[in-house]
């Protein structure tokens, strides 16, 4: 089976079960799931409703209780840098400076000083990050750590981004700029995405198809293809009608998700 | 300008005050100069402490040595060398450790409880064993500093080890690093902010530890020179050597808060 036809992702029957204080919870029960290479995909449901589960699973971090997960033809068995993640609290390094940063994951993959440097000039460069390669992440906005960290994980050039509520803690301004600085990467390197939000409109801003999650457990509950152009107007009729779709799916969610806040017994 | 003027002058109130109050009290005859000697008597001692003893010969050597040949300042190299000896090794053995415990939790279990009931012991408590053990001179006294700044630097580097946010291995892992990688680069700088505050401590401690040992221990440094003077009655000496163990406490704080400072320049609430 040659590369271009096996899926980037591919999750089968995917479950997840938290032990948490005494009981079980069932983050995820059976996802199945087909990430193509180079698809630009959106997990959105309510909060709680096992997204980030989802996610840390695929990236190696909390391994799946059952199901098979793959990623790029292999078994996911820990973190690597063929997944890079970015964060909803960005994780840079606080102690290196924004050049530091950038340079982590070639520095410890031990790559030639004059290639890391052409790399990390290019990316800094690239992000609007030149500037301030020499501050510390204490002194940058929200929305210059969140390039950073994206910076950070394209140098190392894996070939798939999880990014988990990467543009939650954004104003609308910062975050729309920074949605259309990722589409361009995207579009231009041609990665793999995985995105998680809770934003409707985000998901369909950005994605080539968004996968609507049920809360407890975490299932699939529909999968929304976006057949939009790019760049997309969210005040146009399309996007209107699709908005509604999908905004009727994830209330009905949601509607769980507060009936199972308002009574405490229920779980 | 007039500000900084003002607020000098205002720092210097007291102190000033004091100063006069005790040479006026000093001038009246109120108390003998044996039991409190006037403070221009103290300066004058100080003085005659900090200078050479011998006159200055070319033939001699460099001028800085003749200007350094003075009593006070080879005490006080004495003391800050077995500061730094005790300090070195103190720190040396609690770093490594506290980096284990904290990252190791079998290591922790092994080691905690007996570290939990040798850190009440003060380490002044150990001098009997000390001069047994090591006899006197320099031994004893690096043993005794050393053990003074191995439990604050041992303690810290565990906490500090342990408070590391998850959130850097992740991504630092998922950068692709390894457990080397991970101990070097992310461990060990996510927890400085603590090691340094052990550092800090330490030698703090080092400092009072060296001043006791001096006392007790050995037959030079500042320590020892204030037991000297009091047994030849020359209180202006002792309150003149205390002085200067005060000055180095002050220089040596000042040089850590420098240091911390320009290693935890990344830090949130650590100024520049
Ligand atoms: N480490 C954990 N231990 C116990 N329960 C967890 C853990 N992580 C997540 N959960 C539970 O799993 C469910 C899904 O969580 P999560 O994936 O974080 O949701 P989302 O990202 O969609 O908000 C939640 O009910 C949450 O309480
Ligand atoms: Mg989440």
């Amino acid at each position: 089976m040659s590369a271009a036809t096996e899926p980037a992702i591919r999750a089968r029957g995917v479950r997840k079960v938290f032990a948490s204080g005494g009981r079980e919870v069932v983050a995820l029960d059976g996802i199945d799931l087909d990430v193509a290479p180079g698809e630009f995909v959106c997990l959105l449901g309510p909060s709680g409703c096992g997204k980030s589960t989802l996610l840390n699973a695929i990236a190696g971090f909390s391994l799946p209780s059952s199901g098979q997960l793959t990623a790029l033809g292999r078994p996911v068995t820990g973190p690597g840098p063929e997944r890079a993640m970015v964060f909803q609290e960005y994780a840079l390094f606080p102690w290196m400076t924004v050049e530091r940063n950038v340079a982590f994951g070639l520095e410890i993959a031990g790559a030639a000083p004059e290639r890391r440097r052409q790399v990390v000039e290019a990316l800094l460069l690239k992000l609007g990050l030149a500037d301030f390669r020499d501050r510390f992440p204490k002194d940058l906005s929200g929305g210059m750590r969140q390039r950073v960290a994206i910076a950070r994980v394209l140098a190392i050039d894996s070939p798939m981004l999880l990014m988990d509520e990467p543009f939650g803690a954004l104003d609308a301004l910062t975050r729309r700029s920074l949605q259309d600085e990722l589409l361009r990467i995207w579009a231009e390197l041609e990665k793999t995405v995985v995105f998680v939000t809770h934003g409707i409109e985000e998901s369909i801003y950005l994605a080539d198809r968004v996968v609507v999650m049920t809360y407890r457990p975490g299932t699939v509950k529909r999968i929304v293809p976006v057949n939009l152009p790019r760049p997309r107007d969210p005040a146009s009729p399309e996007f209107n009608a699709l908005k509604r779709e999908v905004t009727a799916l994830v209330m009905e969610e949601q509607a769980r998700h507060q009936a199972d806040e308002a009574s405490p017994t229920a779980d | 300008m007039a500000g900084s003027a003002a607020r000098l002058f205002r720092s210097l109130v007291v102190p000033v005050a004091l100063l006069l109050v005790w040479e006026g009290i000093s001038l009246a005859g109120w108390v003998t100069p044996l039991i409190l000697p006037s403070p221009t008597a103290v300066a004058a001692r100080w003085w005659a402490y900090l200078t050479p003893m011998e006159p200055f010969e070319a033939t001699a050597g460099p001028w800085w040595r003749w200007a350094l040949s003075g009593e006070l300042p080879s005490d006080v190299f004495t003391s800050l060398m077995r500061i730094a000896v005790g300090f070195a090794i103190g720190a040396g053995l609690a770093l490594p450790l506290g980096l284990l415990m904290g990252a190791r939790p079998l290591v922790h279990e092994l080691f905690n409880p007996l570290l939990q009931v040798l850190r009440p012991i003060p380490p002044i408590a150990y001098i009997p064993l000390a001069i047994l053990w090591f006899g006197l001179g320099n031994p004893p006294a690096f043993f005794l500093i050393s053990l003074g700044a191995f439990f604050p630097v041992l303690m810290n580097t565990i906490a500090g080890v342990r408070a590391v946010d998850a959130i850097y291995l992740r991504a630092a892992r998922n950068l692709g690093a390894g457990e080397w990688t991970l101990f070097w680069r992310v461990m060990i700088p996510a927890a400085m902010p603590y090691i340094l505050t052990g550092i800090r401590v330490g030698v703090g401690v080092a400092f009072i530890v060296v001043i006791v040992a001096e006392m007790i221990a050995v037959n030079t440094g500042l320590g020892y020179r204030i037991l000297e003077a009091r047994e030849y009655f020359w209180s202006d000496k002792v309150i003149a050597g205390m002085i200067t163990i005060g000055l180095c406490g002050l220089g040596i704080d000042l040089g850590m808060s420098r240091l911390t400072g320009r290693l935890l320049r990344w830090h949130r609430g650590v100024e520049g």
